[in-house]
C-alpha cells in the first residue's frame, strides 16, 4: 500500500494555503498519496478566483504586509497558489470539500472551482482518509 | 529508452522536486531522466525521493557555479 499524507485545511490564510499545497506536493512528489480536506475559512479558498485571496495569518497591516510579502516571494521565484494547486492535480492528489462548512456558510458548488474537487464530504470522509495515512496535519 | 531533460535553475521549493516526479510518472520503464537545477536543497532530496521510490540514481554532478545535474533511471 502506498503511504498516504492528509491535510486538514481550515485556515485560510496565504502562508498557510502555501505550507499545506507544498507538503502536499512534496509528498506526491516523493511518491505519497496525498488528500487535501478543506474547511472552513480554507474552503473560502476553493472559491472561484479565490485561492490567492486570503490574508496573511501575522503581520497584514489590511494587505499592505501582504503585497510585500507578495513581492518578496516573487523575486524569490517561489511558485504561485494556482500552479502549486495545478501540481497537485496533476500528481493526482485529492481535493475533498467540507460540505458542512458550505451548509453554515451557504455556499453553493457551482460558487466553487468544481474542477479541482475531487469529492464532497464530512468528518467521516476525512476520518476515512486519514486512519491509514502516515502524515496527518491540521493546518 | 527515451532521455527526457528538464530545466529547473531558478526555480525552489517544491518546484525541482515537483517537475521531477511529473516527469517520472510519465518515463516508461528504463528511461532517464536529467534534472538541471540550483535549488541547493533539492540537490539532497531528489535523491532521497528516489529512494523512497525504489528509482536509481545514476549520476550526480555539480559545477563551480552550485549548479547541479541528477540522472536518474526509471
Amino acid at each position: 500500500m502506498t503511504e498516504k499524507a492528509v491535510i486538514i485545511v481550515h485556515s485560510g490564510d496565504l502562508d498557510k494555503i502555501y505550507s499545506a499545497l507544498i507538503v502536499a506536493n512534496g509528498a506526491l512528489s516523493m511518491g505519497m498519496e496525498a488528500s487535501l480536506f478543506f474547511t472552513f475559512w480554507g474552503l473560502q479558498r476553493l472559491k472561484k478566483d479565490g485561492l490567492d485571496k486570503g490574508p496573511l495569518s501575522k503581520m497584514n497591516f489590511l494587505g499592505l504586509g501582504k503585497w510585500m510579502v507578495k513581492n518578496r516571494m516573487k523575486k524569490a521565484n517561489v511558485a504561485s497558489l494556482e500552479k502549486l494547486m495545478n501540481d497537485f492535480k496533476e500528481l493526482g492528489g485529492k481535493v475533498i470539500a467540507c460540505e458542512m462548512t458550505m451548509e453554515i456558510m451557504g455556499i453553493e458548488p457551482e460558487q466553487l472551482q468544481q474542477d479541482w474537487i475531487d469529492e464532497y464530504g464530512a468528518v467521516g470522509t476525512y476520518v476515512m482518509e486519514a486512519r491509514e495515512a502516515s502524515i496527518n496535519l491540521f493546518i | 529508452m527515451t532521455e527526457t531533460n528538464i530545466d529547473v535553475r531558478g526555480e525552489t521549493c517544491p518546484v525541482p522536486l515537483v517537475e521531477c516526479r511529473k516527469a517520472l510518472r510519465k518515463a516508461s520503464s528504463g528511461d532517464e531522466i536529467i534534472i538541471v537545477g540550483t535549488h541547493p536543497a533539492s540537490k539532497k532530496e531528489i535523491p532521497m525521493a528516489c529512494e523512497a521510490m525504489g528509482l536509481e540514481v545514476m549520476d550526480i554532478d555539480e559545477n563551480e557555479d552550485k549548479e547541479w545535474k541528477i540522472r536518474i533511471r526509471k
